[in-house]
């Protein structure tokens, strides 16, 4: 079986603080990470290899860095990197994002199912897993929460739902996008850690996946940032204060009128 | 890309300061970009001097895109029920349609659909495009996008909305890549620029620490998802007039590759947290299972949900379904209670565009205090017994009165 699992390096938002004074954001020494979501799909598959055999190919779309979390992948189970990485691609929203990774994949043959986060902790636009299945018109389910079987050609699942789940059946190649229910991502072993030192990320370019430039980056993202700016947080903050009978008064007195 | 004029730059690092991806940083009192820059243009916005500057690719706005007209929206059914944020999407998608003077439409999908399309029409909606097939009955990505594409190709409306819910972030991606068209993911807020009538799409990104707004400009329909719990409903009138819209399919659009062989409901009833007007989470604080269960009482008591920290996830408290924050779910209640919840930035993204937060807690330098509309410092293990009791006292009170 081989499995490509789609992955992002993102900033760690545990480093990220909420400046008190400012309400802004303060991102000393924020380090990059693997998107969190991305790890449980990357465990997914290596499970599945595990279980039935095959390859796990980690991708990403990035910036040359981007390969660290390609080692990263590799430390917890995959066989190979692959970083798609030019300027070209910078500024690109997920319409964009979810061509240049369809293209990539394209490119890397043929396969039996991708994996993908539900859903990125820096956008959380959850867009590209069901974009890039629409792209390689390939089924598609969202929030995998267990992989139940794989048999011949087909793989059935639980998706998690606002009320409940369903048990699902599809039929591969396939592509799903996992919750974090879905298992324990395990922690790098020594072998895969000397596995990911060697380890050689196959690098593509634009040009090498045949991307039409128009469709790139910024210039081919349908979606335009018009402005960004700070949310508001509440303005009449109130500490109670007294014995915790009197805050218990008056906090009820406030519930009074809320409710 | 982003270009920075040298000569204009000042030096001052409020770009640096600004950037949630760390990738601009002031070198020798110069702002230099590096390769993590995602053109975002919060840099831009905050540049006293206007040192910074994205060059914009000028795309050409097709004359076509006049042609496309009307609001619309997706009215989730499932369990033979209306999920609620159908009624928000027409309270929303009613202004807008308003403001353009064009009509707003609901698009309603699935099987055995009753009287739901006469419910629409009397929450607003003045047609009701409808499609009721036994192959639409359990949800299916590809059923539901082909159905709907097909939809929009023949009416082509201007703007398209749907709910954030499970369902919608499913499948109106699918939908968006099928038109080819940008999708704006969890809006908390949508306007009509005045000027040309462009869809003002507003989110919260890096997990609610900025705000973005964002335009379709070259391609139609304008398509959105909206958090549930943000817009305002109208109100039901019953004597409003709408038209429903029968539509048959073709039958191949209809197949999926995709089978749901069960759906099975899980029957605690508080698991759909972003559905709830009043949330009592509960964390670390309360330090055993035992403690949580005040949370439960007091959810209880208050007719809301309960909610948790990762850290009461990660202990076994209560399952993941409840959880709140970055990888849990994000909640807009009208009263969010955070009990014993220091206020990690994981757990504030998914809670601080609650009505009103109200905090309690041991530490009074804890983060969750920032955004808490009311604080209580003090033991959880004496608070949270007295408030409980004392609800208690007032509802026996009232019940004695009746």
């Amino acid at each position: 079986m081989k499995i490509i699992v789609c992955v992002k390096q993102v900033p760690d938002a545990k480093d990220v603080r909420l400046d008190p004074k400012t309400n802004t954001l303060s991102r000393e020494g924020v380090e990059s990470i693997m998107n969190p979501f991305d790890r449980h799909a990357l465990e997914a598959a290596v499970v599945l290899k595990e279980q039935y055999c095959g390859t796990v190919t980690a991708i990403t779309m990035g910036p040359p860095q981007a390969e660290e979390t390609l080692r990263d992948a590799v430390a917890c189970g995959a066989d190979h990197g692959v970083l798609v990485s030019d300027r070209a691609f910078a500024g690109a929203d997920t319409w964009a994002t979810s061509y240049t990774l369809a293209k990539a994949i394209e490119k890397l043959g043929e396969f039996d199912l991708i994996i993908c986060g539900k859903q990125a902790i820096d956008g959380d636009t959850a867009q590209v897993g069901p974009g890039l299945a629409q792209r390689l018109d390939i089924p598609y389910v969202a929030y995998a929460r267990k992989i139940t079987e794989c048999v011949d050609g087909t793989i059935r699942l639980e998706r998690l739902m606002d009320d409940g789940y369903d048990e699902i059946e599809m039929e591969m190649p396939a592509l799903m996008t996992v919750v974090k229910e879905i298992n324990e991502p395990r922690v790098p072993s020594l072998k895969g850690k000397m596995k990911a030192k060697k380890m050689q990320a196959t690098v593509l370019s634009a040009a090498d996946i045949g991307a039409a430039p128009e469709l790139l980056g910024l210039q081919g993202s349908n979606t335009q940032v018009v402005k960004v700016f700070s949310p508001h947080f509440s303005a009449d903050k109130c500490m109670l204060a007294g014995t915790t009978d009197e805050m218990v008064d008056q906090l009820l007195a406030k519930l009074d009128k809320l409710l | 890309m982003l270009k920075i004029d040298v000569e204009a730059c000042i030096g001052c690092g409020l770009c640096e300061d600004t950037c949630t991806f760390g990738a601009i940083k002031v070198e020798d009192s110069v702002a230099v970009v590096g390769e993590t820059c995602t053109l975002c243009g919060s840099c831009v916005d905050v540049c006293e001097v206007g040192a910074l500057s994205i060059d914009t690719v000028e795309k050409n706005v097709p004359d076509e895109l006049k042609d496309w007209a009307g609001v619309w929206i997706y009215a989730e059914y499932r369990d033979a029920r209306i999920a609620p944020v159908a009624f928000e999407l027409l309270g929303a998608g009613r202004k807008l349609a308003d403001q353009l003077g064009v009509p707003l439409s609901a698009v309603l999908l699935g099987s055995a659909l009753g009287e739901s399309a006469e419910a629409l029409i009397a929450h607003g909606a003045d047609q009701v495009y409808r499609v009721d097939d036994p192959a639409l009955a359990n949800f299916t990505d590809d059923a539901y996008a082909n159905v709907f594409e097909d939809l929009i190709r023949e009416h082509q409306p201007e703007i398209v909305l749907a709910g954030a819910t499970a369902i919608g972030r499913s499948f109106i991606p699918r939908l968006a890549t099928m038109l080819a068209t940008g999708l704006t993911a969890d809006c908390t807020d949508l306007a009509i620029r005045a000027e040309d009538g462009a869809l003002l799409q507003t989110r919260p990104a890096f997990g609610g620490n900025i705000m973005a707004t964002i335009e379709c400009p070259t391609t139609r329909p304008q398509m959105a998802t909206v958090r549930p719990l943000v817009m305002k409903p109208n109100s039901h009138d019953g004597s409003r007039q709408g038209e429903i819209i029968d539509f048959t399919p073709d039958p191949a659009r209809l197949q999926s590759r995709v089978r749901v062989l069960r759906s099975v409901r899980e029957e605690s009833d508080e698991v759909n947290i972003n559905e709830a007007d009043v949330l009592v989470a509960g964390g670390r604080g309360l330090e055993s299972e035992k403690g949580f269960e005040m949370v439960r009482e007091l959810a209880g008591l208050l007719g809301g949900a309960t909610a948790a920290s990762r850290a009461a996830v990660d202990s076994g408290w209560i399952p993941y379904p409840h959880q709140v924050g970055q990888t849990g779910k994000t909640v807009c209640p009208k009263v969010y209670f955070a009990c014993g919840i220091s206020g990690a930035v994981q757990h504030m993204v998914g809670m601080q565009s609650s009505d009103t937060i109200i905090a309690i807690n041991r530490d009074e330098n804890a983060p969750i205090f920032q955004v808490a509309t009311y604080g209580m410092v003090g033991d959880l293990f004496e608070i949270l017994p007295k408030l409980i009791e004392r609800i208690r006292e007032s509802r026996t009170g009232e019940a004695g009165n009746r």
